[in-house]
Parts: structure tokens; C-alpha cells; sequence
């Protein structure tokens, strides 16, 4: 019987994951081409530099390809290849930052102290004012200036969309880590963003 | 009523879609009573949107080829075991 081409199929994660643990490379291409994309974008997002990402890239589908026999499909492949890829890019972060590196199990300053915010509407969308390339660069700019365990996490939550759950336990960590981390970063970025976003004209701060 | 930094302390929640109504309303109640909260839910909510809607970078060919060079040496070696 000649075996049905996977473009056919469309994508069904859990077949193409049972076909490749039962030794079909092509279907373990399939997965690596639609995720790759995905574990670079996570991998940069955390790393911050190309060169590291690059060989998270690299030894996350190496892993998950040596490992496939160990994978229990009662989870998710995608979410099972973003804890390696995780994993990956926190040790390259440890080793680049070496004992400096803050672990991410380490309790952390939670407490939102006071701060000055920028309260300014934004001047409409900014798809609509800047090219997607200065968009991007301009987010990525807002989350490299975040400290490792702030982006970690708000790369995963809100870019990766994982479950706070999911968060925590790919990283390690508690549930109310992934939360205050999280809301940290989401209000970090928001007031980067709003500084370059915002309408011009509306420099109103206020204390909170 | 909740001050802005308690209201701030409970911002996930107020953008989380799945929070229990009596918390939404809680929560509600400042920012219909603040100009100030209403604006920072409001630039919140953009970043998130402005995050989700950006597509992930291509990676650079150089870097695709290596990835599939060293599959390639993988699936290789594995069918040769």
C-alpha cells in the first residue's frame, strides 16, 4: 500500500509524532519544519544572541529526535520540545553570564514599588505607522532590556502561549513565580512600548 | 475600592479571559472609576496584541542548513544502528 503523502493529511501533530517514534524520518521533518521557526523566535527571545540560539535550535531537535522513544504522548510534542529548547537556553545563558546568572529558582523582588508610568494612549496601531521589520525590531529591543527570568517567562506566556502551568513547570518553578514574573514584564514592555507608540503631544506622567 | 497599586497587583487577572466574575467586577469597578488604570489596561492590552501579531523571523538560511546537516548525521546514524 503506497502511504499517504503527509501534505494530504495536513498537519496532525499526534500521527506525525507516532509515525516518527516508529521510525519515519519524513515524518519527523514534518515536525521540525513546523516548529523550528517557533523554538528560534523562543530560543533568541531568551538568549539574546544568534549564535546560542542557533545551537539551542540545533540540540533541541537533536534531543527530541535521540529522545522520541521517551516522549509519553499523553502531553503535547510542541510543549515537550519548548522545555528542551528551555532548558538548552538557560544553560547557554548560564554559561555566558557564568556565576553572575541569577537561577530561576532563586525567590525574586516581587513587590511592585512605586514607579513613575507613562500614561499615554497609543497613536492608533502601530502596524498601520511602522513596517513589520520596525516593529519587530522595536519589541525585540523592549524585551532584551528585560531582565533573563522576566523574559523567560513572558516569552513563553504570552509569545509561546503556554498555560501558566506549562510555564511553571517547564521552567521549574511556582505557578505565582510564573504570575508576578509575568506581570512584571507585561508592565515593563508596555511601558517601553508606550514611549515609542505613544500619541505624540500626550506627555502626561502620573505616580501610582 | 481597590488603590491603583492593589488594582495593578491584580492586572493579570483583569486581562485574564477565564477570571471568575466576581473578581472581573471587583476589578471593573476601579477601572471605571480610574482615568489613569483605564489608560495602562488599555496600552497593556496593545503590547500583548502587538506581540501575538508579529509573525516569527525567518531563520537565516545558513542557520536551516546546519540544522538539517546535522539531522541528516542523526537519522544516519540511527538507521545504521
Amino acid at each position: 500500500m503506497t502511504p499517504t503523502p503527509i501534505s494530504a493529511l495536513g498537519f496532525d501533530e499526534p500521527s506525525l509524532v507516532e509515525r516518527a517514534q516508529s521510525g519515519d524520518s519524513a515524518a519527523f521533518t514534518t515536525l521540525v519544519e513546523q516548529y523550528q521557526r517557533k523554538i528560534f523566535r523562543l530560543a533568541m527571545n531568551i538568549t539574546q544572541n544568534t549564535e546560542d540560539a542557533e545551537d539551542v535550535l540545533q540540540e533541541t531537535f537533536l534531543k527530541a529526535y535521540q529522545h522520541l522513544d521517551g516522549f509519553q504522548r499523553n502531553s503535547k510534542f510542541y510543549t515537550w520540545i519548548v522545555r528542551i529548547a528551555v532548558n538548552e537556553a538557560l544553560m547557554k545563558l548560564r554559561k555566558r553570564r557564568g556565576d553572575k546568572f541569577v537561577s530561576l529558582d532563586e525567590p525574586l523582588e516581587t513587590g511592585e514599588e512605586e514607579v513613575k508610568r507613562e500614561v499615554a494612549v497609543w497613536e492608533g496601531n502601530p502596524e498601520d505607522r511602522y513596517s513589520q521589520e520596525e516593529i519587530r525590531k522595536i519589541l525585540d529591543e523592549a524585551v532584551e532590556s528585560l531582565k533573563p527570568d522576566f523574559r523567560t517567562v513572558f516569552a513563553l506566556r504570552d509569545i509561546e502561549e503556554l498555560s501558566t502551568e506549562e510555564t511553571a513547570e517547564a521552567l521549574g518553578i511556582s505557578v505565582p513565580a510564573v504570575k508576578s514574573r509575568l506581570l512584571r514584564a507585561r508592565l515593563a514592555l508596555r511601558e517601553k512600548l508606550t514611549r515609542q507608540f505613544k500619541r505624540k503631544g500626550e506627555d502626561v506622567f502620573a505616580y501610582l | 475600592m481597590l488603590t491603583c497599586k492593589q488594582f495593578l497587583q491584580e492586572l493579570n487577572d483583569y486581562l485574564d479571559p477565564n477570571v471568575d466574575a466576581v473578581t472581573k467586577v471587583h476589578l471593573q469597578a476601579h477601572v471605571s472609576e480610574c482615568p489613569n488604570c483605564f489608560v495602562i489596561v488599555d496600552t497593556t492590552k496593545h503590547t500583548l496584541q502587538v506581540y501575538k501579531g508579529i509573525e516569527p523571523q525567518a531563520i537565516p538560511d545558513d542557520v536551516k542548513t546546519r540544522l538539517w546537516n546535522a539531522l541528516e548525521r542523526k537519522m544516519a546514524a540511527r538507521g545504521r544502528e
